[in-house]
């Protein structure tokens, strides 16, 4: 059914619908009106049986979690920032015991300095979690990428995190096609796992295991995750057969088969970078863009063959690791190795900055130009920043960078010059 | 001619395989249809007290949901020593999470039966002291505020014994650790500081806290039983010997646990709803010297000198917990107190 209706209720309405057993919500912004959608539908009584648990804490949500899966339930949470980073521990533990959790995450910046808004910097930290991430595009995606996700899950006994950007799409109400609970049923059939927590059956479950058999459980994890490079696109042609739309998946290429420049990205800017792709091939450009669907496992040899062919490629990612640069341009360097693609990094949108049309078309045409070197922050403020990195020039000791800046636009009660 | 009255304190007591008592009364341990929970061949130390606690522990929880029950565990000792890979002692369904969750684990099995309409399968967490009252305890308090359906055991060795003896928040005062040495003004670990995870628990106004040692496990095999016949959130804490990190001999883990509670360093009781119910009287008072001198990890207050000051210091905490939980009846003889007196 189609509705108006706000990206978070969607996702609400959708996970309700895979019918989770066990819900444990704890409050950050800007994931919360997720759990506060389907805390309402367990206590109205529409979905039922479900135990919803207000946990003191995220690291109790994904425990919660884990206990709940463990025992056969289905599981499912919702988080966002530091609320990731604080169950960061749980989280390896979930994947590690092959516990088949799926949890939203609303991506928000990561602090210090406290920030709410928009950026990758929370799940891109947990990439080596042992989780599959699937980013999405809108909140149509998202709500089919849930459902998705339960059966990727299930299959494959593993965590799945389906990643979609805080307030751009948790936030945004827009024309949804909410499936209905029938045909969920039919799509996503009742968890009944391998190996459970029964007394019928006593089985220990999360023993120490030395050297002489880490690494194998390490090197089957690992194996196991790359099998859903398989999994994940056998459910998205499942979900399409089922729904009558293509969502979900590994990658999508958007009018990028001959193009020289193929843009990549997650999530939600896409929709941006169409647009401005689409006014530059009005203009004669050769240019198309690369969506990062499955970002873990990392889809290398699709990506291969969906950029080898270009000439340059150019990553724009709402992301920085500290010390390097770009996270998904490391990546896409390994697919690409050996070719002769030039790639270029832009870190773009960090802490909730808009990604505008007029940046990314300057952006492309540096690119194209061949002015593009290094890692390139998008929009960034340069007389902002002078005086701080001439300040690190004179001392060392210079404290805070953020404070310093507000000492600098003489921000009150920000300390003396 | 005046007739002596004979105690015999054998006759009804509830030492396990004691014959003397009826067969109902028994211990869950002495009969031959208890479950095992956690069987033998672990690697626990020789005299480990915890091993000790969480077999009579488990075996009556067992016993008293007719085997339908799981466990969830917090690392620590307890959880390496009885899963070495590839091996487990767990006849019972059991998993381990990480060292901080394990009460929180046990609200989600706890929930997943409640979401299956399971009433009858039992959820039983339990922990070491690091994994209970330090970074397990925000977990612990979460789920003794919503009342979810767990007993939470705690099986109190009063340091991080796995990692090699170090202070925890239930690291008693001038207690030797290896991260509060005995050296400097106040040797061992400071004054004024830990916390009572029992009180704390009972502050929860939750259905049921108990405190025990396994130099009574008799009185610990009947709370496990009591805390399994109530529904919501239950705790109880267990004082457990450890030879490695008390400096005892492994032969002497029971005598010191008992001296723990003669001497009134540990108080134990019961209690239900925010008030205590139950205390278990003191038997024969004895000075904390004895309790002190039994362990060497409070060798420094003895050796290379007598420290009467922090002796004192100890007794006097003994001597709060007594009054506090009235450990004696007040018309009782107290030898401390003429002792004290006297000046001896």
């Amino acid at each position: 059914m189609l509705e108006q209706i706000e990206g978070s209720q969607a996702v609400a309405r959708t996970v309700a619908m895979c019918r989770p057993e066990v819900i444990c919500a704890y409050p950050i912004s800007p994931q919360t009106h997720i759990v506060e959608g389907l805390s309402r539908l367990v206590k109205a009584g529409e979905l039922r049986p479900c135990e919803f648990v207000n946990v003191e804490s995220e690291y109790a949500a994904m425990s919660v979690a884990i206990g709940a899966s463990a025992t056969g339930a289905r599981s499912y949470t919702a988080t966002a920032s530091q609320g990731l980073l604080y169950m960061a521990e749980a989280l390896y533990n979930a994947s590690g015991l092959g516990l088949p959790i799926v949890m939203t995450v609303a991506n928000r910046a990561l602090g210090a300095p406290i920030n709410i808004w928009n950026d990758h910097s929370d799940s891109m930290s947990q990439r080596d979690s042992g989780w599959i991430q699937l980013y999405v595009e809108s909140n149509q995606e998202a709500v089919d990428v849930h459902l998705q996700a339960f059966r990727i899950a299930e299959t494959l006994s593993l965590p799945v995190m389906v990643c979609m950007d805080g307030f751009i799409l948790t936030h945004a109400v827009e024309r949804v096609e909410l499936p209905e609970p029938e045909q969920v049923d039919a799509f996503l059939p009742p968890y009944e796992p391998r190996q459970l927590l029964d007394p019928a059956e006593p089985m220990t479950i999360g023993a120490m295991v030395g050297p002489e058999a880490y690494t194998e459980v390490r090197y089957l994890a690992h194996y196991k995750q790359m099998q859903a490079l398989d999994v994940i696109p056998e459910v998205a042609a499942a979900f399409e057969q089922r729904f009558g739309r293509s969502s979900g998946g590994l990658l999508r290429s958007y009018r990028s088969d001959d193009a020289e420049t193929i843009v990549v990205a997650l999530g939600s800017v896409l929709g941006t970078i169409e647009d401005v792709i689409d006014e530059l091939r009005d203009q004669g450009v050769s240019i198309g863009a690369l969506g990062i669907r499955t970002f873990r496992p990392w889809p290398s040899e699709e990506v291969r063959s969906a950029l080898e062919h270009a000439k340059r490629v150019i990553v724009v990612e709402k992301a920085l690791s500290i010390g390097i640069g770009g996270i998904v341009s490391q990546n896409v360097h390994g697919a690409l190795e050996g070719t002769a693609v030039t790639i270029h990094t832009a870190i773009a949108g960090l802490g909730g900055r808009p990604i505008t049309k007029s940046s990314l078309r300057r952006l492309f045409a540096d690119g194209i130009a061949g002015e593009l070197t290094g890692t390139t922050f998008v929009d960034l403020d340069h007389s902002l920043v002078d005086g701080e990195s001439e300040r690190m020039m004179q001392t060392r000791r210079s404290g805070p960078h953020a404070e310093n800046m507000l000492r600098d636009v003489g921000i009150v009660g920000a300390g003396p010059v | 001619m005046t007739a002596t009255r004979l105690k015999y304190f054998q006759t009804g007591s509830f030492a396990a395989g004691n014959r003397l008592v009826n067969p109902e009364s028994r211990s869950v341990q002495s009969g031959a249809e208890r479950a095992n929970a956690i069987t033998c061949g672990h690697r626990a130390c020789q005299g480990c007290g915890e091993a000790l606690g969480a077999r009579y522990a488990l075996d009556a929880a067992m016993r008293a949901t007719g085997g339908d029950l799981i466990a969830a565990n917090a690392t620590g000792c307890l959880e390496v020593f009885s899963t070495p890979y590839p091996e487990s002692s767990w006849q019972l369904p059991w998993i381990h999470s990480l060292f901080g969750n394990a009460a929180a684990v046990s609200t989600g099995i706890a929930a997943a039966l409640r979401a299956k309409g399971n009433t009858h399968t039992r959820v039983v967490g339990q922990g070491g002291d690091g994994g209970t009252v330090d970074i397990g305890f925000a977990c612990l308090s979460g789920m003794f505020e919503r009342d979810d359906d767990v007993l939470f055991i705690c099986y109190d060795n009063e340091a991080y014994m796995n990692t090699g003896v170090q202070r925890s928040g239930a690291t008693p005062p001038a207690a030797f650790t290896t991260t509060t040495q005995a050296v400097g003004e106040e040797p061992g670990a400071p004054w004024g500081q830990g916390k009572s995870a029992p009180l704390i628990a009972l502050a929860h106004e939750i259905p049921y806290v108990a405190t025990a040692t396994i130099a009574d496990l008799r009185d610990l095999e009947a709370k496990v039983q009591r805390a399994m016949s109530i529904r919501g959130a239950r705790y109880i804490h267990v004082l457990v010997t450890c030879p490695l990190g008390w400096g005892t001999p492994s032969s002497d883990s029971l005598r010191v646990a008992r001296l723990a509670v003669e001497t009134g360093i540990f108080p134990v009781w019961e209690g239900a709803y925010g008030d205590v119910t139950a205390v278990t009287k003191i038997r024969h008072r004895l000075p904390v010297e004895d309790y002190l001198q039994a362990q060497t990890r409070f060798r420094h207050l003895f050796k290379p000198r007598r420290r009467d000051a922090l002796i004192e210091r100890v007794q006097a905490r003994a001597d709060r917990n007594i009054r506090r939980f009235g450990l004696i009846d007040p018309v009782e003889y107290d030898p401390v107190a003429l002792h004290v007196e006297g000046g001896s």
